[in-house]
């Protein structure tokens, strides 16, 4: 259940950065670990550069959620790009189609609790990822 | 747009990122070294990343490249200050920089720079041993 949410654009730099503020600022007050905070920070920032410069722009939304158990922090990626046909190659280490390291998917995948992505040519591309407090 | 600051400081130039940099001045700052380095013939670079809070793979990339264009220059660039937070994180990401000198402070820094300058100076042994180098993947 979703407690509270932030969304904001992203369609420039600028707001990428914007991403990375916010999301620490609520990871900060979730009480996440400093380690757990610098991964999911890290992670946003990947992602939502992602949503800037292969789905043409998107949106990002921040929600404090919790379950039976646990705390956490969900971050939803959207955009209404090209999307993404062979999610397995996206996902592999050092793929790019942007002359990036191809790090961003894989890595992110690896710096957060659950990954979930939903994609498919021409649909545009939601990634959402969350962070539970430990 | 902001810019980052390089500061030349004796024969080394020193860069001290205290912003958390769009992609665009990240570029900017690469350039701007590359070009500080040609104009002032510094063979050393040390650039302190203590106030940045994550490194991502753009970052990262940023980092090697401006250690590859130095190299190329004929200057060595240490990355000093990483928090071990941001450690952890960038070899979860699977960026273990590699080709990055690393020191843990801006002292050791500017130590490194010294020695690997002895070493590769004057009566040059022609044997190019640098233990301190990490080979490319
Ligand atoms: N939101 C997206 N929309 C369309 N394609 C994407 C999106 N995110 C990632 N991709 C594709 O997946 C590839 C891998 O992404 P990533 O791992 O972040 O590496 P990089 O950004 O370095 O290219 C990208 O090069 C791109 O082809
Ligand atoms: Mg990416």
């Amino acid at each position: 259940m979703s407690e509270e949410s932030r969304q904001i654009p992203v369609t420039t730099d600028q707001d990428v950065v914007r991403v990375r503020q916010l999301v620490r600022t609520v990871a900060v007050d979730a009480k996440l670990s400093l380690v757990d905070q610098t991964k999911l920070v890290t992670a946003a920032s990947e992602l939502a550069r992602n949503t800037l410069v292969y789905g043409g722009g998107g949106t990002v939304e921040v929600s404090r959620v919790r379950n039976e158990i646990r705390a956490g922090i969900r971050i939803v990626f959207a955009d209404q790009g090209p999307g993404i046909a062979d999610l397995d190659l996206a996902l592999t280490d050092g793929y790019t189609t942007g002359g990036g390291l191809g790090l961003g998917l894989s890595g992110a995948r690896r710096l957060v609790d659950d990954f979930t992505i939903d994609t498919a040519p021409g649909e545009g591309t939601t990634i959402s990822i969350t962070k539970w407090c430990r | 747009m902001e810019r980052v600051p390089v500061l030349k400081i004796g024969d080394i130039l020193l860069v001290s990122i205290q912003i958390d940099m769009e992609d665009q001045v990240a570029l900017q700052l690469q350039e701007d070294l590359a070009e500080k380095i040609v104009a002032t013939g510094c063979h050393g670079v040390i650039i302190d990343i203590s106030a940045l809070d994550i490194v991502d793979s753009f970052v990262g990339r940023t980092l090697a490249t401006i250690a590859s264009v130095s190299r190329v220059l004929d200057a060595e660039t240490v990355v000093v200050g990483m928090r071990p937070a941001v450690a952890i994180t960038l070899v979860e990401l699977g960026l273990s920089l590699p080709g990055i000198r690393t020191a843990l402070n801006v002292e050791l820094g500017i130590e490194m720079l010294a020695r690997s300058r002895a070493e590769s100076a004057p009566d040059e042994d022609e044997d190019e041993d640098d233990p301190a180098a990490v080979p490319a993947p």
